[in-house]
């Protein structure tokens, strides 16, 4: 697969060598002169200097051959520049950004770039999941569909505690998947009755997590 | 009407200063405090520190209210991701932005992003200059 990393950085230096070590064809693209022969130095001919953000440094990387083209600079609005040139302009099929800022993500999306990573977000994932009594923990986004598979763990306060599922008012498109009890797991039914201690698994809608929270656990915080 | 302005350089200092001596509310976005020295002593409208793709700082210049923002920072890409989330995210009704790379300049207008170009609006304008009949010999300064 040929793929095509702008930004030699330490993230680009360490993506690119791991891609190689894989056996990908890959091909940095980086602005300074030094940054760019420093990786030549060390990873062979696999680095061209120039500014990613340009068309004509893309098209002669060969950007109109690549699968998938990553942009890893520090700045997030060079990445999504790099990111919709190469879409718009050499219909790479799949384009993926590093962003700074966390609060870009969506943005990110909505200008048509597939995959965003944000390494803030990565560790605040991290350390959420460090605090067991955090009221709505984040385990999986499925993208495409909008939607996000959270998990919460029910107190004394929560609403739903001795009430049966059906009886539940929870948010549009949200589906109680599993409740895991000790180490039993259960499959929600109309019947279930939630109780204290429970684990639940759930399926939401992007940006109705704090309904949910509010659903689950009685509090908006 | 209210216009956000993002980049407190020449020009959008100049088009700040001349926006609020029409009449009009003005809020202008630099993230360097010194460049707010451009605007004139007596200007009426907001000045505001920070980075233009920072949504925050694009709701405190007042842009959810906006009826046109203009992007005329010194980075094309800057310029560029600010005008988009003007448009897409605010929904601004108007979003100028300029993008010196001719190159980019067409990509973003094919995208739907009103742009321009001072790099070719410059070189057209010189070349158009050149263009002009030549004063009589003896009317030319410096011979």
């Amino acid at each position: 697969m040929y793929l095509v990393v702008v930004g030699g950085g330490k993230v680009g230096y360490y993506l690119a060598k791991e891609l190689i070590d894989q056996g990908h064809e890959v091909l940095i693209v980086e602005k300074d002169r030094g940054k760019a022969a420093r990786i030549a130095e060390e990873l062979g001919s696999v680095v061209m200097r120039g500014d990613g953000c340009e068309a004509a440094t893309l098209a002669q990387a060969g950007t109109g051959r690549a699968e998938v083209i990553i942009a890893v600079t520090g700045d997030d609005e060079d990445n999504l520049v790099v990111c919709q040139l190469a879409k718009a302009k050499f219909n790479v099929p799949r384009t993926i950004a590093r962003i700074n800022n966390p609060k870009n993500e969506a943005i990110f999306s909505l200008l048509g770039v597939d995959v965003s990573v944000s390494h803030t977000q990565l560790i605040l994932a991290q350390i959420e999941e460090r605090i067991p009594t955090h009221p709505l923990l984040h385990l999986a986004r499925i993208r495409e569909a909008g939607l996000e598979v959270v998990e919460a763990s029910l107190e004394e306060n929560s609403p739903i505690v001795g009430r049966k599922v059906r009886n539940l008012s929870l948010p549009p498109d949200t589906k109680l998947l599993v409740i895991i009890r000790g180490k039993e797991s259960i499959v929600p039914v109309g019947d279930t009755v939630p109780q204290v201690g429970d684990e639940i698994i759930a399926l939401t809608r992007e940006g109705l997590e704090g309904e949910l929270r509010q659903a689950l656990m009685g509090t908006a915080g | 009407m209210h216009v956000v302005i993002l980049g407190c350089g020449r020009v959008g200092a100049n088009l700040a200063n001349l926006l609020d001596s029409e009449g009009h509310d003005v809020s202008i976005i630099d993230r360097n405090s010194d460049q707010f020295r451009r605007l004139d002593p007596d200007f009426r409208g907001t000045a505001i520190v920070g980075t233009g793709i920072d949504q925050e700082i694009l709701r405190r210049a007042g842009i959810e209210q906006a009826d046109h923002f203009i992007a005329v920072t010194n980075g094309d890409n800057t310029n560029v991701m600010a005008a988009q989330v003007a448009q897409r995210v605010f929904h601004v009704p108007r979003v100028i932005c300029r993008i010196y790379d001719p190159v980019r300049e067409e990509t973003y207008r094919n995208l739907g992003l009103e742009t321009y170009c001072p790099t070719t609006l410059g070189t057209a304008m010189v070349r158009q200059l050149m263009e002009k009949p030549l004063p009589a010999a003896g009317a030319r300064p410096g011979r």
